[in-house]
């Protein structure tokens, strides 16, 4: 096990477009166990994607069970995860590990269905919804190369009620 | 130590104001921070960190020109402290109701009796000039529970007869 060093946005490397996962062997086991180490880690942080590590593999660890208030399916390892539906929007406030001292508001899917692969290889799908399925959302972005600051929504607000900040 | 100064700039609206200001600001060798800039009633207001090695004099001279010639007022303050000092919201107010005397002070009143620090704070008045309605989002950090803050909010929602949607932030990191 080891802890690893999260890349830093402007590192262009986070850019990258992680390639597909084609079999859970024990390379990979053993990276997913130094990505969670390096997750547990990082308090107050729900999730992270295998890029933000410098390793462009379609992976990421999502964990919300240490926010109860938020619906969740506890700690997930998923790998090759795809959103197969989506549905309804809310915006709420993100922040990221590879963008240090900053968070904003971004508009996500309210719910979503994810299908993936776990730590074990075998097929997995998830109907999730808010703050998971914000989180979900936001490292398979990453796994594309995508940031959280490139979907910041204005500052000026409107009167829509917002339940999911 | 470059010197950190907080510039407050306050006009009529029209095209170019903060492309002129940033310009002279750049040749002159100086580094914008954080910056709040927005149309008030048309007027255009700007209140900007700016880092430069000068003094305060030399920084109101060099904007007095571009200032006279786009009709701003300015104002140039030294200011403590610099980046990376930001707070967290844990909370999120909208109000609204019809237009009246008070409503800041009364929403404020209470949530200053909770220690809430307001963070962000916009306010709009809209509606027509005969039933104008009054619009305001306040982000802040309070070290206290939901419930305490709706409850300490509850008398002058009757009172005021204005709507209040009161909503927790959890900020999501990955």
């Amino acid at each position: 096990m080891a802890k690893l060093e999260i890349l830093v946005y402007p590192d262009e490397r986070l850019r990258q477009v992680s390639k597909l996962v084609k079999a859970v062997n024990n390379q990979i086991v053993s990276f997913i166990s130094d990505l969670e180490e390096t997750l547990s880690s990082l308090p107050g942080c729900v999730g992270i994607a295998a890029p933000q590590v410098g390793r462009f593999e379609r992976i990421i660890i999502v964990d919300v069970s240490a926010r109860p208030q938020h619906k969740n399916h506890g700690h997930l390892v998923l790998i090759n995860p795809v959103i197969t539906s989506n549905e309804g929007n809310s915006v709420g406030r993100e922040g990221c590990l590879s963008v240090p001292d900053y968070t904003g508001k971004v508009s996500r899917s309210k719910y979503i269905v994810v299908k993936a692969q776990d730590g074990f290889g075998s097929d997995v799908t998830y109907s999730m919804e808010g703050y998971e399925a914000r989180a979900v959302q936001h490292e398979i972005d990453h796994l594309n190369g995508k940031l959280f600051i490139d979907s910041l929504v204005g500052k000026r607000n409107n009167l829509k009620k917002r339940t999911d900040f | 130590m470059r010197n950190w100064y907080m510039l407050t700039l306050v006009g009529k609206d029209r095209p170019g104001i903060v492309s002129e200001v940033s310009r002279i600001l750049f040749e002159a060798g100086g580094n914008l921070g954080e910056a709040s800039m927005s149309r008030l009633g048309g007027n255009f207001t700007v209140m900007l960190m700016l880092q430069m090695e000068d003094d305060k004099e030399r920084v109101v001279s060099l904007l007095q020109p571009i200032c006279d010639k786009l009709g701003l007022l300015v104002h140039v303050d030294n200011i403590a402290g610099g980046l990376h000092h930001h707070v967290e919201p844990n909370f999120r107010l909208s109000v609204h109701g019809a237009d009246q005397a008070g409503i800041v002070a009364a929403v404020t009143g209470s949530l200053a009796e909770l220690k809430f620090n307001i963070l962000n704070l916009e306010s709009d008045v809209g509606g027509s000039p005969e039933k104008p309605v009054y619009i305001m989002h306040i982000e802040g950090f309070a070290d206290c529970s939901l419930a305490s803050l709706e409850k300490s909010l509850q008398p002058l929602i009757i009172e005021k007869e204005i709507v209040v949607h009161l909503v927790p932030i959890d900020t999501m990191v990955g």
